[in-house]
């Protein structure tokens, strides 16, 4: 294995462990040391990667911003109506959050809660764009195609994204009485009712 | 010692509001430029032969100008078939150029009967039947009207036995290559996303709201000025498109947008590449782009 490639596995390595840490016990109780240790390198060469524990949460919100995105432009890339987009699109919010909870939680509790660590390097959407642009994208052709009704993008965004991440926030707090698979269709539907043409 | 006879220049016009035979009149060397040519009939300049001589098909014609749509039954002058005399001159000439859009792409005029009129080699993108025949000495200069300058530039190269570089329709590419989006003094507006308030402001792009096509539209308006001056965009007026073989389209003042998104892309940028731009660029406020650039006294 090439020495670049080693580095981008460490580097990735590092972002997952971070990642766990930050979104269990929180960014301002999490140390370098700390993931340095659950990672067995030392803290000097940890800076190697990335010069700052700011630096490193930024990287982590692109990686998972990157990760979902993803996962949505396979979605966007399917033959499928937009009412079935709706449901897929559920389904791999809510799959990840069952799955790699720390994923959608670290943006819940650690990207909005945190909003000082961010401002510089991710003014706005900058570190998000990668999962933005599939939204827009899927907003985009399902306008397009007559499926949904044509409207502000942020009115629409936001019961689309808002209505999901309160939904996994509530799942995070462990006040769903059932798991957060049982809530896909009835969402998906009141999504689709609330935004088609 | 021998005198090169000049070329023969034939301004003929078929279904047309005489807009690009008013446009290149207002060319600020007009007669430098047809000075290269023995102008055997124009539609507004004194010319060597009559209407009637050009009817009887006796004129001769190196190069022709075509002016307006085409139809091949039921438009007639004295009482001919117009169809029948660009065929005659059509075969006779060694160049055609197609001046303005509704003789190359049927353009306004096609609106009228979308059936039966269209260009003379073009109907709106698709070759008409005539388009083999003619091919070869074919040359497009759409717009409406086409600038006096693209005319002259080929006109010019035609006079001096230069090579004209074409794109697919017939473009030239010197004049089509570019978009009218090149040279926009909105540029760093159209950039960071920020759209202007009203029409005639020097502040924001016209592309967001406006129904600018600057951007997917060929054309060197902001390149070589209209009257050396100005252009639509700079003036604070939404490019209409008016060089593309899809004009003219409805709403030219509101650009289409899905949930905020324009329906229509930068010419050849791919969808996701613009989103991402965009969502980025929307996430900075720079202060020098939020304020007037003269505030004037009340």
């Amino acid at each position: 294995m090439k020495i670049a490639e080693k580095k981008a596995l460490k580097r990735e390595s590092i972002i997952q462990t971070a990642l766990q840490l930050f979104s269990t016990n929180g960014f301002h109780k999490t140390t370098i040391p700390d993931i340095a240790t659950k990672l067995q390198m030392s803290v000097g060469n940890l800076y190697n990667y990335f010069s700052s524990k700011d630096i490193l949460a930024q990287e982590i919100i692109k990686y998972t911003s990157e990760a979902l995105g993803e996962k949505i432009r396979v979605v966007n890339m399917m033959d499928v109506s937009a009412e079935e987009k709706i449901h897929k699109i559920v389904t791999v919010y809510f799959t990840m959050a069952q799955d790699k909870p720390e994923m959608i939680e670290y943006f819940l509790r650690v990207y909005l809660s945190n909003r000082e660590v961010f401002k510089d390097g991710c003014d706005g959407m900058v570190c998000v764009s990668g999962f933005i642009t599939e939204i827009m994208i899927f907003f985009d052709d399902s306008v397009s195609s007559g499926e949904l009704r044509n409207q502000d993008f942020f009115s629409a965004f936001g019961l689309f994204m808002g209505y999901l991440g309160g939904m996994v926030f509530l799942k995070g707090e462990e006040v769903l009485p059932k798991g957060i698979e049982f809530y896909i269709d009835d969402i998906s539907r009141n999504i689709y009712n609330a935004l088609k043409a | 010692m021998f005198i090169t006879p000049k070329p023969t220049l034939l301004w003929l016009q078929a279904i047309t509001c005489n807009g690009n035979t008013h446009s290149f009149l207002n060319h600020p060397d007009l007669f430098s430029i047809l000075s290269h040519f023995e102008i055997v009939h124009h539609p507004s300049l004194e010319s060597s032969y009559t209407m009637e001589d050009v009817i009887n098909g006796e004129v001769p014609c190196d190069v022709l100008i075509l002016e307006g749509s085409f139809i091949d039954e039921g438009f007639l002058k004295a009482g001919v078939e117009v169809s029948s005399l660009i065929h005659t001159y059509a075969t006779k000439a060694k160049h055609i150029i197609s001046a303005g859009t509704c003789a190359t792409f049927g353009g306004i005029f096609k609106q009228k009967d979308p059936e039966n009129i269209s260009g003379f080699c073009f109907d709106l993108e698709e070759k008409t039947s005539r388009y083999d025949t003619y091919a070869s000495k074919l040359i497009s200069l759409p717009g409406c009207p086409m600038h006096p300058k693209w005319m002259s530039y080929v006109l010019l190269m035609l006079a001096a036995n230069k090579k004209i570089a074409i794109d697919n329709l017939h473009r030239p590419v010197e004049l089509y290559g570019y978009t009218v989006h090149t040279g926009c003094t909105r540029n760093e507006y159209f950039e960071w996303k920020i759209d202007t308030k009203n029409y005639g402001l020097k502040e924001g792009c016209l592309f967001y709201e406006q129904g600018c096509q600057g951007p997917y539209t060929r054309g060197s308006c902001n390149k070589i000025l209209w009257n050396d001056i100005s252009s639509k965009t700079r003036a604070g007026t939404p490019c209409f498109g008016c060089t593309e073989p899809t004009f003219p389209k409805a709403s030219l003042f509101h650009t289409q947008t899905n949930m905020g998104i324009p329906a229509k892309m930068p010419l050849g940028v791919p969808r996701r590449a613009y989103l991402t731009l965009t969502g980025v660029v929307k996430s900075f406020k720079i202060k020098r782009f939020t304020t007037r650039l003269l505030e004037y006294d009340e």
